[in-house]
Parts: structure tokens; sequence; C-alpha cells
């Protein structure tokens, strides 16, 4: 089986980030990179189905140059080969964009099941899985806690909004992962030396027949138009527990009309 | 003026508080008409009136729970081309903001996420504001291309009253193969009891692992129950299985932004502060007068949740008797 992880590299969570004043981008370029913790779990799921029903795990990425380091983590943990979609012309892509680009590459190089995380950190627009699902013209399985393979056909526990939906369909498939779904490897002394010498494929947007019009800031369908800081909260109040906190956590309630 | 389409968000005929939210916004845009799939419609109807909606376009056929997300799609891609709409609001849940993914490719148009308003800019087309990293800055983002659609998150704008007529029109839509190819074969809908919807109460009370247990976090539950309050979890919580996953706050579970959050035994990690730093009004108890929680907290109080709380029901038990 041909299992094609999407890999995002995004801003470290626990750092500041702002974005560029004179066009609203994120300069990720600039920032220190790691793979979106969420793209994790759906790496150790492809090389979990990989592993039980053998195949290939291609690791995908699109990014700047630097994307590449998150690309050699993947392949670290176990991936077989990776492909790299870097180009100039891409950066400030919206969601729109990016689904268009990564379904270009996906159609390029073929997949049978392509296993996305269900947010990045950064943008969390959580839209990317079913818009390449759509698309790809593929079955959509979203929001997966479990994913069972058998034969051609695979079967997800989907999160919903209210409990969970049990959902079946045909390969090739999008399957997207949240965090419940497994415990991600790290990767071994020995998964980082091969790393280094596994194969990964630099794609530009010619190589992928991306029409250079319709990705990047400029091809974007969206934009932002101003942005500002937000002011920080207001600095509370805290107190200690001298025997009455519950009571100090009451009078405050009341004070603001909440009991 | 032109119509504003909004995606209906219901269950057994019931509407949604977001969807009368949507219908706010989008009065401010056009005219707003809903879109309806599946049934239940006339039972929604009066409600829908009450918020302005001008017309309702029912799809009634009931296979739309049959598919995941795509036959919604299809129904408002549709509508997109028959109507013209001046923007399609789409409530921002899991499932709303992949619909209103896969319309945007279907319609070649520009799709914003995690709206927390929207208002009609200069030249009259939608400007939508939407928090980024966490709520540290916040962005006001248009489409540039095709029709706007815009992800509008539960809670966020508040719903008012102004009638409308609220006319059926029925619609009907025939669903291509493609959008049938992932099959739902089971719905597994959670317990939810008497509580409110914990993407739309305005107080939310939430516990993490300081909890101890699944038997100790029935304390949260009293505490939420005395309040009014919808319960929520930190991932510490949902993990250990000590209450049910789609109670979970944070970046992997629901964004909340009630006007009122009260965390026990949370440390305020930034993935789960990610779900709830909107909110209005933030309380917090913890043992370690580090915990990053109280960085946001309006009310913290060191302390035993396990003292702190009793006590607080105490209270709050008298408050009701005045
Ligand atoms: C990809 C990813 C996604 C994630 N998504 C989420 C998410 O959606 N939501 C989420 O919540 N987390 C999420 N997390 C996990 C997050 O990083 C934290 O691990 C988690 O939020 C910790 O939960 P907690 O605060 O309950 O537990 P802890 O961090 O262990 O904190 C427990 C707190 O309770 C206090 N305490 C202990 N006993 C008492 C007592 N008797 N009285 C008062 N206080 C007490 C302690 O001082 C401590 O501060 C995610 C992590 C990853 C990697
Ligand atoms: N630039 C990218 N390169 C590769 N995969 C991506 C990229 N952007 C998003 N994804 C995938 O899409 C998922 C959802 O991202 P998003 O829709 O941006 O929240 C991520 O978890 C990744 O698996």
């Amino acid at each position: 089986m041909n299992i094609v992880v999407c890999v995002k590299q995004v801003p470290d969570t626990a750092v500041e980030r702002t974005l560029r004043p004179e066009d609203g981008t994120l300069d990720r370029q600039a920032l220190d990179g790691l793979i979106n913790e969420l793209d994790e779990y759906a790496i150790e799921e492809g090389l979990r189905i990989a592993e039980a029903h053998g195949g290939e795990v291609t690791i995908l990425s699109m990014g700047p140059e630097k994307a590449a380091e998150s690309i050699r983590k993947a392949l670290s943990m176990g991936a077989d080969k990776a492909v790299h979609l870097t180009d100039g012309a891409l950066a400030g892509s919206d969601a729109l964009a990016t689904s268009y680009a990564l379904a270009r590459v996906l159609t390029t190089i073929g997949f049978d099941l392509v296993v996305c995380g269900s947010e990045s950190t950064d943008a969390r627009t959580g839209v990317l899985p079913a818009m390449l699902a759509e698309r790809l013209g593929v079955p959509q399985l979203t929001l997966a806690s479990k994913v069972d393979i058998e034969g051609t056909s695979v079967t997800i526990r989907r999160v919903s909004d209210d409990g969970y939906e049990v959902v079946t369909a045909q390969l090739p498939a999008v399957v997207s992962v949240v965090e419940k779904i497994n415990e991600p490897r790290y990767p071994s002394f020995k998964g980082i030396m091969a790393a280094k010498k596994k194969p990964v494929q630099t794609m530009s947007l010619a190589d992928a027949g991306i029409d250079p019009a319709q990705v990047g800031l400029a091809g974007s369908w969206t934009a932002v138009a101003d942005f500002a800081a937000r002011p920080p909260r207001e600095a509370g109040v805290i107190v200690k527990d001298d025997g009455d906190g519950g009571a100090k956590v009451a009078a405050f309630l009341a004070g603001r009309k909440f009991i | 003026m032109a119509e504003v389409l909004v995606l209906a968000e219901h269950s057994g005929g019931e509407v949604r508080k977001v969807t009368c939210e949507l219908l706010t916004a989008a009065r401010r845009l056009g005219e707003p008409a809903v879109v309806w799939a599946g049934p239940g419609a006339e039972e929604g109807r009066a409600r829908l009136a009450e918020f302005g909606a001008a017309r309702v376009y029912v799809a009634g056929d009931a296979a739309f729970g049959d598919f995941v997300v795509a036959p919604k799609a299809e129904l408002l891609a549709q509508l997109v081309g028959d109507k013209s709409p001046a923007a399609v609001l789409i409530a921002g849940t899991l499932e709303g903001k992949e619909v209103a993914g896969r319309l945007a490719v279907k319609t070649g148009s520009g799709v914003l996420t995690d709206a927390v308003d929207v208002q009609a800019g200069e030249d009259g087309t939608p400007v939508a504001d939407q928090p980024n990293f966490g709520g540290s800055i916040a962005v006001r983002s248009r489409v540039v291309k095709g029709t706007p659609i815009i992800a509008v998150r539960p809670n966020a704008i508040s719903a008012s009253a102004q009638p409308g007529p609220a006319e059926i029109v029925p619609v009907t839509v025939t669903l291509s193969e493609a959008a049938k190819a992932a099959k739902i074969t089971e719905h597994v809908v959670a317990e939810k009891g008497e509580r409110p919807d914990l993407a739309e109460a305005s107080i939310v009370v939430s516990g993490g692992r300081g909890t101890g247990s699944a038997d100790g976090f029935t304390i949260i539950e009293s505490l939420a129950d005395a309040l009014g309050a919808a319960v929520g979890a930190s991932r510490a919580v949902t993990d250990a299985g000590w209450y049910p996953h789609q109670f979970q706050v944070g970046q992997t579970g629901k964004t909340v932004s009630p006007q009122l959050y009260l965390a026990a035994g949370i440390s305020g990690a930034i993935q789960h502060r990610a779900g709830m730093q909107t909110s209005k009004t933030i309380v917090a108890i913890n043992k370690d007068p580090e915990a990053p929680i109280f960085e946001i907290a309006d009310l913290g109080v060191v302390g035993d949740l396990f003292t702190v709380i009793p006590q607080l029901l105490d209270e709050i038990a008298k408050h009701k008797q005045l």
C-alpha cells in the first residue's frame, strides 16, 4: 500500500508568534520550526498501517527550505521517503491554495491512502483534509480516533461534536487523525542515522504542474485586511486559600451576577 | 438585497443556538436565508422566523445523515450556483468547518474559519475577525475570490431576535455518487444529560488531573449543576478515561468562549488555553501558585479544590436561599 502522510512544519507554539506588518503573513523561514504535533500522530498511524498491511510511507510537506528539518524528523520515526514541495511562489498560500498545491502533488506521485493530522497548530483551520478529499474525488474519512483496514475497505471511528460515528469507505481515501488515536514513537538512534540516507525529492511548482497564479499570497482566495496585537488580559487577582477560598470565589461570582 | 445563506445546525427539528447567532450576523450582510438539510424544518421554522430568516431552503432528504460531510457541501454548492448569495455562514464546529472547506473547493471561493465576528466592510462585503495564535493577535480577514464562506465559532456573536417570514422553499438535490463515498454505519451520541451544551453554555466548569480520579471528578459535575453550567475537562482527564472525550476543552477538543470559565485542578498548558482563553471571565483553582492558568485568570485561588469547591457549593446554596 502506498501511504502518504501530510506533515506541516509550524512555529513552536511555546514561542511568541506574530505576523509581518507588510502583508499579514507568518515569516516561516525565520521561526524555529517543529512538526505540527498532530501530524506526529498521522505519521505514527501511517507507520502502523504499513507495518500491519505492508507498503511504503511517504512524507509530503509543503513549506520553505527549512521544512527539510521536520521532514528528516519524520523519516527518522520510520517513514521510507519524502517529497518536499518548496517554491518561493508558495509563500502566503491560504487553505484553499495549499489544498490545490498538495492535491496536485498527490495526483503526480500517486497514493492509496493519505493520512493527515486533524489540524495545524498555527493555521488551526482543520479544513485541509476535507478539501483534499474533495479535490482528489476520494472518500473523506476525517477526525479518526481509530482506523481499521481490511483489504480495500477502511473503517474509522469519527469523532463528532456529540459522540462518534462509524464510517466505512473504499481505498483510495483521505484520513485525518485526532490525538486520541495512538502514542507517537520517538525516533531511535538507528532511525536518526538511517533517515540521513533516505530519499527526499524536492518538487517545484513546475514539477507538480501547479499553476503559479493559484498559489501564494497573490493567488490566495482570502486576505488579511488588518491585524493588531490584542491587549493582554488585565492581570487578575490571585489569592491564597486561608480557609475562605470558596467564599472568595462566591463573592467574586456574586459581584459579577453569576450567582 | 442579496441573500446570505446560513446552514442550519439542528437535531430532531430543534434549532441550535449557533444558528440564531449566524442569522444575527447574516442580517448585517444581506437578506438571511436558511439552508436546512434533512427532516424537521417545519418544527424548526418558528425559531428561524424569530431571528429574521426570510426563507428556508429545505432539502428534506434524510440521506444527509448517512454520509460524511460531502452531501451538505453539494447542497450548498447548488444553492450558491442558483442564488449567487453575498456570503455563506456555517457554524464553526468540527463538521461545519469541513463542510465549509469542501464548499470552498466546489465553488472556487475563499473560506475563513474560526471567525468570532462578522461585519459588512466599507464596500459591503464581509470582514471576519479571527483570533490567531491562541487569541494573542486579532486578525480581520476577507475573501477576495468567489463567494465568501465563513465558519463562525459558536457562542461568539450574541443572537438578537428580529422577526422574519421564514417562508419554506423546498429544494431538490440529487446527490452524486462521490458524495456518498464515505458511509456512516453507526451514530453514537454520548449522554449529555440535562446540562447545557459545552460549546453553547454561558458558564463552563472544567476539571483537570487535580481531581485525581473519575470519582473525584464528580465534584466538577456538582459545581457545574449548582451554577447551571456545562462540564468541561482537560486532556489529562479524558485520556485517563475519567470523563468522555467530547467534553475535552482545548486545541484538540472543543473551543469555548463562555461568559465564565472556571478551571479546577488544571495547570493551563498551552493546548488547553487554546480552547478557552477567549472566555470573558476566567476563574482558576489550583494548588500550585506557579500554574500557568493563573496568568490568564481574573480570579485565581491557590488552594486544594477539594476544600475550596465544597465551601463554594455551600455559599452558592446560601445565595439561592436569599
Ligand atoms: C497534540 C496535543 C494536543 C493536546 N490537546 C489538548 C486539549 O485539547 N486539551 C487539553 O486540555 N490538553 C491538551 N493537550 C495536553 C496538554 O499539553 C496538557 O498535558 C494537559 O492539558 C494537562 O491537563 P491538566 O492540566 O489536567 O493536568 P496537569 O498539567 O497534570 O495539571 C494538573 C494541575 O492540577 C493541580 N492540582 C493537583 N491536585 C490539586 C488539588 N487537589 N487541588 C487543586 N489543584 C490541584 C496541579 O497543581 C496541576 O497544576 C494536548 C497535548 C498535545 C501534545
Ligand atoms: N503545508 C502543508 N504541508 C503538508 N501538509 C499540510 C500542510 N498544511 C496542512 N497540512 C496537513 O493538513 C492538516 C490540517 O491542517 P489545517 O487545515 O491547516 O489545520 C495538517 O495536520 C497536515 O496534515
